[in-house]
């Protein structure tokens, strides 16, 4: 493994999206990439064999966000994942999820950062992150029965 | 306990019970109850609002004001009132911020803790009403609903002079009580 020095690395973005269409034939759609950013949308099957081959072989050391976003339709898990060893290059990955049941693998075992904002986005969205180690609520009251920042929440019927 | 139990026979706690049993009775029956009640009154209710301990429980940023009301230039230490870290240690209870539904069953434990004479104030805009997160999912509206809350101070966040205005107004209150060293009427 190189040596972690930020902004040193050798990779930069457009490098890392080849490698990542070349890696996943299908189940990748990078939007944009540029020298430290890209954007991809990513399905949920490969979502977790895409963050091992991020972290072990392109060097991904750092999840800097997990979040959801309520489409209506569908519902969003946001990650932004970064790598100070390649020249702070940072990867958004969108995964599009089932309204009723969304669930997805959780990116814990890979960085251990990721906990607490993985409780978070369930807390606040309802999305279930398989192999969590601690999948609780964590700001709410643990008897809470709604998800707050869902689109269909309304507030007047909190009891 | 039988009628006529026997002082030799009894472990510590049933004589402690016991005994403070008898003494009482003794004091109710010959009055001597309500003549020291009477008695200590005066001095007892001053040294009570001059050494008003509140709880040193920061919740949200009012708890800045608090901490600014007891630094050198309000010094809210002159009027007795220290911040302890117990609730054991405490005659005041000072709400000063949002109490979110997650804090209140610790709040009113915290509130179960402290020993009797107790007051509560609630400060500032959010432990009143909720203030700005009123109507929130996860705020309680009102410290209020769920403790005995005596003086209120409005302002978001109060300035630290009103909160010493608040204890003078606790100290009024304590005053006007009038409760001897036994807290009956």
């Amino acid at each position: 493994m190189a040596e972690i020095t930020a902004c040193s690395g050798n990779l930069t973005g457009l490098e890392i999206a080849d490698a990542l269409s070349k890696r996943f034939a299908e189940g990748i759609k990078i939007n944009s990439a540029s020298p430290k950013r890209i954007f991809s949308q990513v399905d949920k099957e490969i979502f977790l064999e895409l963050c091992k081959f991020l972290k072990n072989d392109l060097l991904f050391d750092h999840a800097s966000l997990v979040s959801g976003v309520d489409r209506i339709d569908r519902i969003q898990a946001v990650f932004h994942i970064t790598s100070y060893i390649n020249n702070c290059c940072l990867i958004e990955i969108v995964v599009d999820l089932d309204h009723e049941e969304p669930e997805i693998d959780s990116i814990t075992p890979l960085w251990e950062g990721a906990n607490y904002h993985e409780r978070e986005t369930y807390d606040m969205m309802g999305i279930v992150f398989k192999g969590h180690p601690d999948m609780r609520r964590i700001f709410l009251p643990e008897d809470t029965r709604f998800y707050p920042q869902r689109k269909d929440f309304k507030l007047k019927e909190v009891p | 306990m039988n009628d006529n139990p026997n002082a030799v026979a009894m472990n510590s706690k049933d004589f402690m019970k016991w005994s403070t049993e008898v003494i009482d009775d003794v004091l109710r029956a010959t009055q001597a109850k309500k003549v020291l009640d009477k008695l200590m009154l005066p001095f007892w209710n001053w040294s009570q609002r001059n050494s008003m301990y509140p709880l040193h429980f920061g919740l949200a940023c009012c708890a800045l004001e608090m901490a600014a009301s007891s630094g050198p230039r309000w010094d809210a230490e002159r009027l007795g009132i220290i911040y302890r870290s117990s609730p054991r240690q405490c005659d005041v209870l000072l709400l000063n911020g949002w109490i979110s539904k997650k804090v209140r069953p610790a709040l009113r434990r915290l509130y179960e803790q402290m020993p009797a004479p107790k007051w509560v104030i609630a400060m500032g805009e959010c432990s009143i009403s909720g203030g700005p997160w009123y109507d929130c999912y996860n705020v309680v509206q009102g410290a209020d609903t769920f403790l005995p809350v005596d003086i209120y101070i409005p302002g978001c966040p109060p300035r630290p002079e009103a909160l010493i205005d608040g204890f003078l107004k606790l100290q009024q209150k304590i005053k006007a009580e009038a409760k001897g060293p036994f807290l009956e009427d």
